[in-house]
């Protein structure tokens, strides 16, 4: 479980990491490079319009020796306006360049990524929760482009102004600008320095912020728990901890900010003092005017702001390489079930299927000495034979654990053994590829599985040319189409995200008329213990029988009728097969089975009783 | 409505004065340090190195001729670059003020807002907490107090800010040149209501922004919770082409936006640069004339930034600040929910008498009476087991007894005392009950079974967890004992979670115990070991278990049927087997299947 502790940071910058990140968004790098030239026009702007000022200073207003003048002033005031005009397209420009990519970049990458998700394993999900995948693809990818779009910009901008403004001053007064110049190195060490602890201090605030969240989550779904145990003092006071941590480290950071500014305008200002020193002592003896003097004065009060930038892009690197680096790892992940080249080759792939060559399948199916294992040296099944034929059902009962599932799994290929093979139609399964088997399973999970949309939708998915009548012919066989009638827009009725609108009972028969309208070779059902009421009970009983007729299928069954009506039993228990049969078979040997089933059945009718009650 | 904000409002600034008060003064010396400065440098242009009139106060200047006039500070610049340092140094300090001060009133604010909610959501009835919306609640208590603490800690004092400036700086420019201070002013109004008009248009673009990224967010959730399915019709295909669709129109809006923000920001920039360039073109036309100095072109020129600025900002803030208001009443919707009333004279008695229903009536909502009229007696120390169907209201009685809800007729007693006139609190702590679907908080698993007993010993946790069944799943996790509860750590299974709620209430030594439905997801054979070691420990604990297993109910010493709100039947096992209802019914499906034993033998026999 600890693989998925959200890491913080990185602390090595890592050039490799960024590099790749570069390659992933090849599209891009024409924009980043226009980027980069406009961001340079704009610093490059910004350094002119002091020119500007120093130049009106020193050629139309009267000095000591000189009256004024307004010659040239129509020209000054053309290549104001041109500045002008070129800044503010400038800043358009990259504003409009810097959102384009930092949009784009967050929806190739997203693109990618959700396609890399489409082939991952299912081994892969069992290891990553939804949220932390949800993070990934949402958050840390805004996180990552905003980094591309923005950091580049503020670098450039930064670089350019430092060297625009040193060489613009150097150009006037070489010596002086050496000297104004020194102030550079403490201030970009500084800077780091508070940029870092601003960085790590507000990284704090985020965590503590997200601890509070969670208590209020909890603290709002546990209130009846919490007042059964009469727990709500308890709760306040770990409640006030975090509180008081999170107003500490808010106002750490809030004051590493407030201390910061002040500190490299303090230093910044001492270059500023200097000019004005040293510039005022050269305007005495006339070998400086009063234009650069004051351009002096001018470049040396902005100067912290280009090296404030560059401090805080590195510092934004550095805390956007976590971000990257979860990204990354994700759209370079292999998938550990792949198709053969060879087999790709000739039966395509997930996206791109050949189905012209795909064989038909009947549905044969045999494990010879499976192993599996999900973890290293936890072994689940251990030397698994089973042979079912065509058409048969197989019902897997034993308690929970004890690999049901698993068989499951391996029958669909989301899982593949580890020692053994397994045989359909009497060829191991993955000479054919996984879109093949997977095209031919019908598959209806315990927690039925609805994405949003009408039901007619729903019903379609699970074959997206079917028809209008198709879909209705697949509700009706599983006599689904009752209740669907009987909703405000039949077919067409929204089903709610994840189909919350529907009972659970409703959404089983949904996905039983999805199951059927794939019209499935294989057919594995995990049927829900969640009870529903006797009615839609029976009215499911006779979907399941529906389903089942002329199709292989493997249920992992908790109803009686469904594991009375199959033609084999296997109880399973501890990843072997304890007792296998048919249910009068079994129960005649009074073995594990009639003691589940003694109790079950016990269960249910007291349970039938007490929903008829109500 | 409008008077509770502003009063909720009033007592949030009232409560840290102090803080808003310092960040006042600290802002009105930062502003004034800030005008002070080009003015120096406009003195040394202007006085010192070309002898025009001063712009100092007279003791300055006074002091100044002692050293040697004007003269002496252009051979002594350095004495001029010294006092902007300290300036900047003051400035320094008051700025840290300012910022650490208005940030310690924000954290206040907050801090205070996030107590006083959590408090009273835990103290809200139990009623409430039965149909509250989870992601509404947390999102008021999360983002709401965020922007009421952003408005009050940033926008607040941004607004004071802005104004200050605006004004600091129309008082200086009228001060040193009427005609070029109007000129400075032509484009101020429009910049501003640009500014505020252009965001109040744009809000409809975020919202558009958000709804869409809310749409890709869903489909990806549904995606990924959904994977199995996607698989098992092999429509990898068509999901990539649904979550393009939602991921294009994102970018789409979301660029939209990007490029509407950028023409805000070109256009206003051009509109101040423009301001800029008329405001240095009127001093160099008024300069050429001789009217004005380079020092008053010099303050011009760095004030007119210093007035743009903010108004662009005011703009701004004035188009957000309805915000603030929506989000402040949302919080104080919450506030307003009245709690468990405060029960000052309740009693705190011994709970170890018999509990006695008299004629209790009691509904959930006005008009449905989930019990009606009800009286039966539960002896102290006795193990009672009820039997009703699904709505009969069986739990209604476990909840009355822990004063969960209260009864709208009748009384309920424990001793002989009207629980109504017994500590809530008190009762709650002396009566366990646990609930068919409990709740475990995301700590470790030896934390939940101790979570109403803090002072637990090793021993004791470890006798409860060994009593409920719940040793072995728990040894077998993957840090034992220490491991986390849900998203972070295991994930339960229903009767995992069952037995782990079980150990927890077994925990504390109760005088009264209920168990609803509480073993419903155990298996059978480990339903009997719990209640195997139960009978074991708690010799006077009076037991209430409410279930439908009949092997359950059979061993109590009493068993009440509940049917539509009523007692049906009372009595013994014994007692009610013979009795036609509901309790011998489910009795008889024992002898139902030894008949469809023999039924499925026989047919199995002649095929």
């Amino acid at each position: 479980m600890q693989q998925f502790e959200e890491q913080d940071y990185t602390k090595k910058f890592s050039l490799a990491l960024w590099k790749n990140v570069l390659r992933h968004t090849k599209e891009y790098h024409k924009d980043l490079i226009w980027l980069i030239i406009v961001m340079g026009i704009t610093a490059a702007c910004d350094v002119v319009f002091p020119l500007l000022t120093s130049y009106a200073i020193d050629h139309f207003i009267p000095r000591l020796n000189s009256p004024g003048t307004s010659e040239g002033l129509p020209a000054f005031v053309g290549v104001y306006l041109l500045v002008l005009v070129i800044q503010v397209a400038a800043i358009f420009l990259f504003l409009f360049l810097g959102g384009k990519i930092e949009v784009g970049a967050c929806y190739t990458i997203r693109k990618k990524a959700f396609r890399k998700l489409q082939e991952l394993p299912f081994s892969y999900y069992d290891r990553m929760p939804v949220g932390y995948l949800m993070s990934r693809m949402t958050s840390d990818t805004q996180r990552l482009a905003e980094t591309i779009g923005w950091s580049l910009l503020d670098l450039a901008w930064g670089i350019v102004m430092i060297i625009a403004t040193s060489a613009t001053m150097f150009f006037y007064n070489w010596r002086l600008t050496l000297l104004v110049l020194l102030v550079i190195p403490p201030l970009a060490v500084i800077s780091w320095w508070f940029q870092q602890k601003i960085l790590h201090a507000y990284r704090k605030v985020r965590k503590t912020n997200s601890q509070i969240t969670g208590a209020f989550n909890e603290g709002i779904m546990g209130a009846k728990t919490t007042k059964t145990l009469v727990r709500e003092d308890m709760n306040m006071e770990e409640f006030t901890v975090l509180t008081h941590e999170m107003k500490k480290s808010s106002v750490r950071a809030a004051s590493l900010s407030a201390l910061y500014l002040p500190i490299v305008v303090s230093l910044g200002s001492v270059a500023t003092a200097y000019a004005l020193w040293k510039g005022g002592q050269e305007v005495l003896i006339g070998g400086m005017t009063l234009g650069v003097f004051q351009l002096f004065v001018n470049y040396t009060v902005q100067f912290f702001e280009p090296i404030r930038n560059i401090a805080n892009v590195f510092a934004e690197l550095q805390s956007a390489q976590a971000a990257a680096e979860r990204v990354m790892t994700l759209l370079d992940t292999e998938p550990e079930i792949v198709d053969t080249p060879e087999v790709e080759e000739k039966f395509g792939d997930n996206f791109h299927p050949k189905k012209e060559n795909w064989p038909a399948l009947r549905g044969d199916i045999e494990f010879c000495h499976v192993d599996f294992q999900y973890k290293e040296g936890e072994k689940v099944l251990t030397d698994f034979n089973l042979k079912v034929k065509a058409g048969e059902t197989i019902a897997l009962v034993g308690p929970t654990g004890a690999g049901k599932s698993t068989v499951v799994n391996l029958v669909c290929r989301f899982y593949e053994p580890t020692g053994g093979e397994i045989k359909i139609d009497g060829v191991n399964y993955k000479e054919r590829s996984q879109l093949w088997l997977q095209s031919n399973l019908g598959y209806v999970l315990q927690e039925p599985r609805l994405f949003s949309g009408t039901i007619r939708d729903n019903i379609r998915y699970a074959k997206l040319n079917a028809t209008d009548e198709e879909v209705e012919r697949a509700a009706k066989l599983v006599n689904a189409e009752p209740f669907i009638l009987k909703m405000e827009k039949g077919y067409d009725t929204d089903v709610g995200e994840g189909g919350s609108r529907l009972s659970t009972g409703e959404k089983q028969l949904i996905s039983f008329a999805r199951a059927i309208l794939a019209n499935p070779r294989i057919f594995v059902l995990d049927e829900a213990t969640s009870s529903v009421d006797t009615q839609t009970e029976q009215i499911i009983q006779r979907a399941i029988s529906t389903v089942l007729t002329g199709r292989t299928s493997f249920i992992i069954a908790h109803r009686l009728s469904t594991i009375r009506t199959a033609n084999r039993i296997l109880v399973i228990d501890d990843g072997k097969i304890k007792e296998m049969g048919a249910h009068q078979e079994l129960l005649r040997k009074k073995g594990a089975y009639y003691n589940l089933y003694t109790n079950q059945f016990q269960e249910e009718q007291a349970m039938e009783i007490l929903g008829k009650a109500e | 409505m409008q008077d509770r904000k502003t009063r909720l409002m009033g007592r949030l600034i009232r409560e840290n004065k102090g803080h808003f008060l310092a960040a006042l003064v600290c802002t009105v010396f930062t502003v004034i340090i800030e005008f002070i400065t080009p003015i120096l440098l406009a003195e040394t242009l202007d006085y010192y190195l070309q002898g025009k009139p001063s712009r100092m106060p007279g003791f300055v200047n006074a002091w100044i001729d002692s050293l040697g006039g004007p003269a002496f500070m252009a051979r002594n610049l350095w004495m001029v670059g010294l006092a902007l340092v300290g300036l900047n140094l003051l400035s320094g300090v008051f700025s840290f003020g300012k910022g650490r001060a208005q940030s310690v009133a924000g954290e206040n604010v907050s801090l205070t807002l996030r107590e006083q909610l959590y408090s009273h959501i835990q103290k809200l009835p139990f009623s409430y907490h039965v149909k509250a919306e989870t992601g509404d609640l947390v999102q008021r208590c999360t983002s709401d107090v965020e922007t009421v603490r952003r408005f009050l800690s940033m926008q607040l004092m941004q607004v004071v800010n802005a104004v200050m400036m605006i004004a600091f700086a129309l008082f200086y420019l009228f001060r040193e040149n009427v005609k070029i201070a109007w000129i400075s002013m032509v484009m101020l109004p429009g910049l501003f209501l640009f500014a505020f008009l252009f965001f109040k248009w744009v809000v409809k673009n975020f919202r558009l922004s958000d709804e869409a990224e809310g749409k890709m967010s869903a489909v990806l959730q549904e995606n990924l919770t959904g994977v199995r399915v996607v698989r098992a019709f092999g429509q990898q295909e068509y999901e990539v082409e649904k979550f393009e669709k939602v991921s294009s129109d994102f970018r789409k809006k979301t660029f939209k936006l990007c490029n509407l923000l950028a023409v805000y920001w070109a256009t206003s920039d051009l509109l101040s640069m423009v301001q800029s360039m008329l405001t240095l073109l009127a001093c160099v036309y008024f300069a050429i004339r001789g009217e004005i100095t380079v020092g008053t072109l010099i303050i011009f020129t760095s004030y007119i930034w210093k007035l743009l600025f903010p108004i662009r900002q005011l703009g701004r803030i004035l188009s957000d600040a309805g915000k603030s208001s929506v989000a402040l009443g949302r919080i104080d919707e919450i506030l307003r929910l009245p709690e468990e009333p405060a029960e000052p004279d309740a009693i705190k008695p011994s709970l170890k008498g018999d509990i006695v229903f008299d004629h209790v009536t009691f509904a959930y909502d006005e008009g449905r009476d989930v019990l009606k009229d009800m009286s039966f007696t539960i002896p102290a120390g006795k193990t009672v087991a009820i039997l009703g169907a699904t709505g009969s209201g069986k739990s209604s009685v476990v909840h009355l007894i822990q004063r969960l809800f209260e009864p709208q007729k009748g009384e309920i007693r424990i001793g002989g005392t009207d629980i109504q006139k017994i500590d809530r609190y008190y009762l709650r702590s002396r009566v366990g009950l646990v609930l068919q679907e409990p709740f475990l908080y995301s700590k470790t698993l030896r934390e939940n079974v101790a979570i109403a007993a803090k002072n637990a010993t090793g021993e004791q946790i470890d006798r409860a967890v060994t009593d409920a069944a719940a040793k072995e799943f728990i040894l077998g996790s993957d840090k034992g004992f220490d491991t986390l509860v849900g998203e972070r750590g295991v994930t339960l299974s229903g009767g995992q979670k069952q037995r782990e709620a079980i150990a927890r209430t077994l925990i504390k030594d109760y005088d009264i115990q209920s168990f609803d439905d509480s073993l419903s997801a155990v298996d059978t054979e480990t339903d009997a070991m719990i209640r195997a070691a139960l009978k074991k420990r708690s010799r006077d604990t009076t037991t209430i278990i409410i279930s439908h297993r009949i092997v359950t109910l059979s061993q109590a010493d009493w068993i009440l049927v509940i049917e539509d709100g009523r007692v049906a039947q009372q009595g013994t096992h014994d007692e009610l087997i013979h009795q036609d209802g509901l309790y011998a019914r489910i009795f008889n499906i024992q002898s139902a299947l030894e008949e469809e034993f023999k039924e499925e033998n026989k047919g199995y026999a002649t095929v």
